[in-house]
């Protein structure tokens, strides 16, 4: 892999050639969430490389984690991860946005009445 | 003949595109459409970053085995620790523009790479490890503060994360400083002593003035830079100068003057060949920076070796249990 490979991707995201482990050159790229407390969404941090998936974790508590950030981690090959993409954003979302009867301030409410 | 017109024509239409979404606010992800130039600038500017986070633990190691306390000890491997974690966080960040961080490494490795002037300066005493703190990460944290709203969006949420760290290494630093400031004239003198050399170096580290530097027009334009380099430098100047008062320090500038009509701390003249001396390599660690850097590599081979082997020998019996 070079720098002349430059096929933007998501954050982290390979090429396929990426998943190769040696010792000399670069480790397959894993995707970390963490959660920053309980019943708190797992979230985005950013990403590690290591061997296999419990290389990850330990990198991943290691790079963002160190602080208490974090009370449970994910780690994902990025060669996993499915993403939508930018130019087909406003087709693709379409059908989800014309739809203002789906949000509450479409309904009217009798005036003087709190409840709502 | 054809061809090549409409290919010019999508391109414009594409930059003016990108340019109205720099200009609404919005932040540029990995796979949006940019400009070839934006992302070069991005790769350039980002892997400098990360390499500057990665060389600045070799002044700041030199000091590890030296501290005079267990506190002391502790605070500085946990701010060397840190440093690599932001390289690591940039590296990731870089990547996203379609590099590989095994490529930018060997171009640090083999001198191609450029990385902050700061930090091929020697640590002489302990109280580097304070004025480094107060300073060296104060005017990293000036710097960071305005890229955390950085157009590029992988870049702005690495500083982000960065800049909540940072916080911590120029207390500890500052922590320093006040405590030898408040020690025996022997240890108020190697304090001054320190902040006498690495003043001048600091004020540097914000880049070339602004009428000398050949990338500010275009970052500025596309909100990869929010601030000017003389912008920010001023900014550090006026929320450092009064910390310096407030322990008792001189700051070796004979001009350093209040401004009551601009309400800055106006500073003298930077010496610019000095500072594009180190950038082109001369400075007084470049060599020994680098030396380090790759003997650091080097001596890591087994554990990278090591991992390697142990994940294949995991997936054999893995694959031989199924």
């Amino acid at each position: 892999m070079s720098t002349t490979d430059t096929t933007p991707r998501y954050e982290g995201q390979l090429p396929a050639d990426g998943l190769t482990v040696t010792g000399a050159t670069q480790w397959p790229l894993w995707e970390v969430f963490t959660q920053a407390g309980k019943g708190a969404p797992h979230e985005h941090a950013g990403s590690v490389h290591a061997t296999d998936a419990e290389h990850a974790m330990q990198n991943a508590r290691d790079v963002y984690a160190r602080r208490g950030e974090a009370v449970s981690l994910w780690v994902v090959p990025a060669t996993a991860i499915v993403a939508s993409a930018p130019g087909d954003a406003g087709p693709f979302f379409d059908p989800g946005n014309d739809k203002a009867y789906r949000h509450p301030q479409f309904y009217k409410v009798p005036r003087g009445v709190r409840v709502f | 003949m054809e061809q090549p017109i409409t290919a010019q024509a999508d391109e414009s239409a594409l930059v003016a595109a990108f340019e109205a979404r720099i200009a609404a606010g919005e932040s540029i992800e990995p796979k949006d459409w940019m400009p070839e130039r934006y992302r070069k600038q991005l790769v350039r500017m980002m892997s400098q970053h990360a390499h500057s986070e990665v060389v600045g633990m070799l002044p700041e190691g030199n000091w590890i085995t030296r501290a005079p306390s267990l506190r002391r000890k502790m605070s500085l491997i946990a701010k060397v620790q840190d440093e690599a974690g932001h390289g690591l966080y940039i590296y990731c960040g870089t990547e996203t523009l379609g590099v590989d961080r095994h490529e930018l490494l060997e171009q640090l490795l083999d001198g191609r790479a450029k990385y902050s002037s700061i930090f091929n300066y020697p640590t002489l005493s302990w109280a580097d490890m304070g004025v480094i703190g107060w300073l060296v990460d104060g005017a990293a944290i000036v710097n960071q503060t305005i890229l955390a709203k950085t157009s590029y969006g992988p870049y702005a949420r690495a500083m982000v994360r960065i800049c909540k760290e940072e916080n911590f290494h120029k207390r500890q630093g500052y922590e320093i400083c006040a405590t030898l400031a408040n020690g025996t004239p022997a240890q108020r003198a190697m304090l001054q002593e320190a902040v006498d050399r690495i003043w001048w170096p600091a004020l540097m580290m914000f880049g070339p003035s602004d009428t000398d530097s050949p990338n500010s027009a275009e970052l500025l334009k596309w909100r990869v830079k929010r601030k000017t380099n003389d912008e920010l430098r001023q900014r550090f100047v006026n929320l450092t100068v009064p910390q310096a008062i407030a322990i008792g320090l001189t700051l070796p500038d004979p001009d350093l003057r209040f401004d009551e009509s601009t309400g800055n701390w106006e500073f003298g003249e930077i010496d610019w060949t000095e500072f594009f001396q180190v950038i082109k390599g001369e400075g007084p660690c470049n060599r020994e920076r680098l030396a380090a850097r790759n003997q650091a590599h080097a001596d890591g081979a087994w554990v990278r070796e090591a991992a390697a082997a142990h994940a294949a020998k995991q997936q054999r019996s893995s694959t031989q249990a199924a």
